[in-house]
C-alpha cells in the first residue's frame, strides 16, 4: 500500500461538508420531523377502535418493517413519479427527482419505525388519563393533543432520537440513486483520486464520532428527563 | 398514465439466456439466505462472547466488549462493507490484499459481505445477550458460585441457558434485520434478492413486477423465520419459566 495522504482529505473537507454533510442532515432532519409526524398518526390509527383504520395502519407498519430499506428506496423512486402523475392528472410519469425520492422514501419508510415508538409511547400512559380526558368534556382530539401525546413524546423522547441516529446512519444507503450525500462525495473524492482507503475511513470516522456523540448526549438526557416514579 | 403490466414477463427467459426471470429472484434468494446465514454464524459466536465479557468482573473485558459495540453501531452499515470490500485489501500485506481481490465473483463480495453483516450484527447480538444476562436474578450466579463451580462454568452451565432463552424474541428480530440488510451487500457487487429484483428491472422495463415480486418473496421468508423461532422458543422453553421480554428499536 502507498503511504497514507491526509492530503486529500483536507483538500476535499469542505466539499464533503458544504455538499455531502448538508445533505445527510437535510435529508435525516426532514424524514425524522415528516416520519415523527406520519408515525405519530399511524399509531393512533392503529390504537383507533376503528377496525378498518387500524387493520390499514397494521398493514402498512408491517409491510414497511418486513422488506429492506434498499427494495423501499428502489420500489419509491420508480413510483413516485407514477403517484406523482396520478395526483396531478398528467399522461405520464411525472419526473421528481432522485433528492425528492429520497426524501418521501425515508419519510414513508422511517413512520412505520417511529409509529411503533409512539405506540409504545401511547400505551405508556394510563387509560385513567384519557377517561380523565373525556369526562373533562374534551373530544378526542383534544384528550389526544392536551393529555396523551405530550406524555408519550416526552417519554419516548430517548427513544426517538436513538431511532434518529440509525436514520441518520441510514440515509448513508442514498448512495444507490448517486446522490451526493456524505458518503456519496467521500465516494466521488475516493474514485476521482483514487484514495479508496483515506476516504472510506475518514467517512467512518466522522458518521462515528457524530453517531456515538449524539448518542452519550442521549442517554444523558435519558437520565435527566425520566419520570421518577 | 398508464403502465403495462405483464407478470408473464417472471415465466420468461432471463438475459442469461436459459433460465427464467423467477429462477433470476429464486438464486438472488438463495444468496440472500446462504450470506444471511454465514454472517449469523458470526454474528452469534461474536455476540454471545462480546456478551459475555460485558457481564464479566474484569474491568478490561468489560472496556473491549463497549469498545466493540460502539464501533461497529456507530457506523453506518453500508460505509462497514465498504471497509471490508475496498479498504481492507489494500492495508493488508501486498500477498493477501491480492489474493482477496483477485477471488472469483461472487467470492469476492461474498466473503467481505459475510464478514461485514456478521459483525456489524455480532454488536446488536451482543447487546441483547448481555441483556439477556443481566436480567437474571443476582441469586443464580451466586448459587452457581456456591456450588463451586468456576466463572466459565457457571456462564456455561448456569447463566447462558437462561439467558438465551430470555433473548430469544430480539434474537428472532435480530435475524430478520440481518435477512433484510443483506440487501446492503447489492452495492459491493453480491447478486442477492434485492439485486435480482433490480436487474430484472432494468432489463425487462417491468418495474412493479419486479418488485412486487421480491417484495413478496422478503414477506414470505419473514413468515418462516418468525414461525420457525416462535416453533423454537416454544420448544426450549423451560416449563413455569416466563422471561421478561427485552426490546429494543432496529433495523
Amino acid at each position: 500500500m502507498s503511504e497514507f495522504d491526509f492530503d486529500v482529505i483536507s483538500r476535499s473537507i469542505g466539499y464533503l461538508f458544504r455538499e455531502g454533510m448538508t445533505f445527510t442532515l437535510t435529508l435525516t432532519a426532514l424524514a425524522a420531523f415528516g416520519g415523527i409526524v406520519f408515525g405519530t398518526l399511524l399509531a393512533m390509527m392503529r390504537l383507533s377502535s376503528f377496525k378498518a383504520l387500524s387493520l390499514l395502519a397494521t398493514g402498512y407498519v408491517n409491510l414497511m418493517r418486513s422488506i429492506p430499506l434498499l427494495l423501499v428506496i428502489f420500489w419509491f423512486y420508480f413510483l413516485v413519479p407514477y403517484i406523482a402523475a396520478w395526483i396531478t392528472g398528467a399522461s405520464r410519469p411525472v419526473q421528481v427527482g432522485a433528492i425528492a425520492s429520497s426524501v418521501i422514501t425515508f419519510t414513508l419508510f422511517e413512520a412505520a419505525y417511529y409509529s411503533e415508538i409512539m405506540r409504545a409511547g401511547i400505551q405508556s400512559i394510563s387509560r385513567g388519563q384519557v377517561w380523565a380526558g373525556y369526562a373533562l368534556g374534551l373530544n378526542y382530539w383534544q384528550t389526544m393533543a392536551k393529555v396523551v401525546l405530550p406524555q408519550a413524546f416526552r417519554n419516548m423522547t430517548p427513544i426517538l432520537l436513538t431511532q434518529t441516529i440509525i436514520l441518520f446512519q441510514d440515509t448513508s444507503l442514498v448512495y444507490v440513486l448517486s446522490i451526493t450525500d456524505f458518503l456519496g462525495a467521500a465516494s466521488k473524492i475516493a474514485q476521482r483520486d483514487g484514495r479508496l482507503v483515506e476516504m472510506y475511513l475518514f467517512a467512518a470516522l466522522v458518521y462515528f464520532v457524530m453517531s456515538f456523540g449524539l448518542s452519550v448526549l442521549v442517554k444523558r438526557l435519558q437520565k435527566k428527563i425520566a419520570i421518577v416514579r | 398514465m398508464n403502465y403495462n403490466w405483464n407478470w408473464g414477463i417472471l415465466w420468461q427467459v432471463s438475459v442469461d439466456g436459459h433460465n427464467t426471470w423467477f429462477m433470476t429472484l429464486m438464486h438472488g434468494l438463495a444468496w440472500t439466505l446462504v450470506t444471511a446465514a454465514c454472517a449469523w454464524v458470526i454474528a452469534l459466536l461474536m455476540g454471545s462472547l462480546v456478551g459475555v465479557m460485558r457481564t464479566t468482573p474484569s474491568k478490561w473485558a468489560q472496556r473491549i466488549g463497549n469498545a466493540w459495540v460502539e464501533a461497529f453501531r456507530n457506523i453506518p452499515l453500508l460505509v462497514q462493507l465498504f471497509l471490508w470490500y475496498f479498504v481492507l485489501p489494500e492495508v493488508l500485506p501486498r500477498a493477501m490484499g491480492d489474493a482477496l481481490k483477485q477471488m472469483a465473483p461472487p467470492w469476492g463480495s461474498f466473503v467481505p459481505a459475510v464478514i461485514g453483516l456478521g459483525l456489524f450484527t455480532s454488536a446488536r447480538i451482543a447487546e441483547q445477550v448481555r441483556a439477556g444476562i443481566q436480567a437474571l436474578p443476582v441469586g443464580q450466579r451466586m448459587a452457581g458460585t456456591a456450588l463451586g463451580l468456576t466463572l466459565p462454568q457457571t456462564y456455561r452451565y448456569v447463566i447462558l441457558p437462561m439467558a438465551y432463552r430470555i433473548i430469544m424474541p430480539p434474537l428472532t428480530s435480530e435475524t430478520m434485520n440481518l435477512i433484510k440488510n443483506t440487501s446492503v451487500a447489492l452495492t459491493i457487487g453480491l447478486v442477492e434478492l434485492t439485486a435480482a429484483g433490480r436487474s430484472m428491472q432494468e432489463y425487462t422495463f417491468q418495474v412493479f413486477e419486479a418488485f412486487t415480486a421480491a417484495t413478496l418473496i422478503y414477506i414470505i421468508v419473514n413468515l418462516i423465520v418468525v414461525n420457525l423461532m416462535r416453533w423454537l422458543e416454544k420448544r426450549v422453553a423451560v416449563p413455569g419459566f416466563i422471561g421478561p421480554q427485552v426490546a429494543e428499536g432496529a433495523h
